[in-house]
């Protein structure tokens, strides 16, 4: 019993796989609610993307769509027509779609490293400036690019993702993002966010972490990118505009900057609302802004910022963790206790 | 000499903070440097650290030469900065703030020493050793910065204005770990605006004036001095 508390994520994390196909098994879960829920989870990780960047170490990425769009056009290119992968059977299939992925990510970490490289040396605005170019300019260079359907965009692409693989990719990014954040390094980044001089002058090199936030971030964008072609089968270089960098910023802000918990949530809630809000037609975007004015007016700090869910088991951060208990009415916040061996760590 | 300044000259812009001032610091010693506002003696401590760019002169820690090399290398060869205004990771919690402060120690055994010795002159921030940095008064900030700065263990120690906004009481428990991590050996080149305490601690000391040198012997010799005592003492 006390193992099942202390690992209920193992637990729960299996069972909601198996739910969720279950409930696709026997067509309660439709094609519509199946395509919402994807690209709910391609958002979450660009969230999680972002929140690296943005929230940890304090660095303002404005142009994230730049990286999902890499990735996606690599690993479409890759699946589509490199290699016809639509007529090969599943493992191979599979195979390739994985290995795309992670080259998508790759390339779009090489494109992080690049941007980042002379950038991240500067401050504040002018990251925003060149990352917002970046992704613009991206999307000028896609659409002059024959060979990936330029302004027409990019048709027929092998429908490979389906709902486990994004949602592992979800739980690998999480999981990323919390050791990140609980190591050296994620401290080393959380101390240039609150402070540069002072963390300078401990000995850090900050170019160095800033750089490794960005690269990350950026693989990470290039995996949701792969994610996102795989379920829309169409790309076109105006999905990947600065609106939908905007986007992503909003779910981050919207959900709590700086934690992964809040970067969740902003990034699923936020995807999910605007279709909840169907019934209400033309009224359905003012009441989608309206909401998300309230969010920003009564909780400044997003839903979940400077909290995280305690199945998360983060330690960094001075974080106060929420239980399923604060979250079904119990107003305390359950208080991180550090223990014995933090000291010694 | 652990520390030699040669003609050191800083400008910000058109204004030139620092006009070529030389100084040096002999291993063991505390060193202060005092004048008024301005002066430039927070700008003479971060160029020294790799802060703020040098223009000419140079900069000479243990016989290398640090001018303008990136300040997290200046600290890796042993030279500290407790950054004025404290400066604390206001979204760590005090341990975290410790522990960023170890990232260049690799033995884990010295670490936790470290941490012991901290705990040990601070028992206030091992109270508080699980809070956020927000709840911390200026004082325990304070502490907290001194704190790092013995946890990255530098053979110099450069403070800027350590006494800057604290209660009096504070600032004699702050001059008090200053002197007796002295003693343990390291060196201390400290930056004041409270000249009186500053100058009773110090072995040698340099006035700052519109940013040259205008006056330099031992701290009793400058505490005794007819025009320091004017300018500065306010006796």
């Amino acid at each position: 019993m006390k193992w099942l508390k202390n690992n209920s994520e193992k637990v729960a994390i299996p069972l909601v796989f198996v739910a969720l196909w279950l409930l696709k098994y026997f067509g309660v879960i439709n094609n519509y609610l199946l395509q919402i829920l994807m690209l709910a989870g391609v958002n979450i990780i660009m969230t999680e993307s972002l929140n690296l960047v943005n929230g940890v170490t304090g660095q303002n990425s404005i142009g994230h769509a730049g990286f999902m769009a890499v990735g996606a056009y690599i690993s479409a290119l890759f699946t589509d027509i490199i290699f016809n992968v639509s007529d090969m059977p599943l493992i191979p299939q599979t195979a390739l779609f994985l290995l795309a992925t992670i080259i998508g990510g790759i390339i779009a970490a090489v494109f992080g490293y690049l941007i980042g490289m002379p950038t991240l040396r500067l401050r504040g605005d002018y990251l925003a400036i060149v990352t917002l170019g970046f992704g613009e300019v991206i999307r000028a260079i896609i659409r002059i690019t024959p060979f990936v359907g330029a302004a027409r965009g990019m048709m027929g692409i092998p429908k490979l993702a389906n709902l486990f693989w994004i949602y592992l990719f979800v739980i690998l990014a999480l999981y990323v993002c919390r050791n990140f954040i609980d190591s050296s390094y994620g401290r080393a980044c959380m101390a240039i966010r609150d402070n540069e001089i002072a963390a300078n002058t401990l000995g850090i090199n900050v170019s160095r972490y800033k750089i490794i936030a960005f690269v990350t971030s950026a693989f990470m964008a290039g995996v949701a990118g792969s994610m996102f072609a795989h379920t829309m089968r169409y790309l076109h270089p105006d999905i990947f505009s600065y609106i939908k960098s905007t986007d992503f910023l909003v779910y981050l802000y919207a959900g709590g900057v700086g934690s992964i918990s809040g970067a969740f949530l902003g990034g699923f809630v936020l995807t999910i609302l605007p279709e909840i809000l169907r019934f209400m037609q033309e009224w359905r975007l003012v009441i989608y802004g309206a909401l998300l004015l309230i969010i920003i007016l009564f909780r400044p700090q997003g839903l979940f910022g400077g909290k995280e869910f305690s199945w998360l088991k983060l330690k960094t951060g001075g974080i106060h963790q929420m239980g399923l208990k604060d979250l079904l009415g119990r107003k305390k916040m359950i208080k991180k206790e550090a223990s014995a061996e933090e000291t010694s760590q | 000499m652990i520390l030699e300044v040669n003609n050191l000259q800083v400008n910000y812009g058109a204004i030139k903070a620092v006009k070529g001032i030389s100084f040096y610091v002999n291993e063991g010693e505390i060193v202060t440097l005092i004048g008024a506002n301005g002066a430039g003696k927070t700008t003479t401590l971060r160029a020294i650290s790799g802060l703020e760019r040098v223009h000419t002169g140079t900069v000479k820690f243990k016989g290398e030469d640090i001018t303008n090399i990136a300040p997290h290398k200046i600290v890796g060869m042993g030279l500290t900065h407790v950054p004025e205004g404290r400066r604390i990771f206001t979204n760590l919690t005090v341990m975290e703030n410790l522990r960023m402060a170890a990232l260049l120690v690799k033995d884990k055994g010295e670490i936790s020493k470290s941490f012991d010795e901290v705990f040990e002159l601070f028992p206030r921030l091992k109270e508080r050793r699980t809070q956020s940095t927000l709840t911390l008064s200026g004082g325990e900030q304070q502490m907290l910065a001194v704190g790092r700065a013995i946890v990255t263990g530098g053979d110099l120690v450069v403070l800027d204005e350590p006494s800057m906004g604290l209660a009096p009481m504070i600032v004699d428990e702050i001059f008090n770990v200053i002197l007796r991590l002295n003693k343990e050996g390291a060196t201390i080149l400290l930056n004041e605006q409270n000249a009186y305490m500053a100058l009773s601690i110090a072995d040698r000391a340099y006035v700052l004036e519109t940013g040259n040198i205008t006056l330099e012997g031992t701290g009793k010799d400058l505490l005794d001095n007819p025009a320091v005592q004017d300018a500065y003492l306010g006796s």
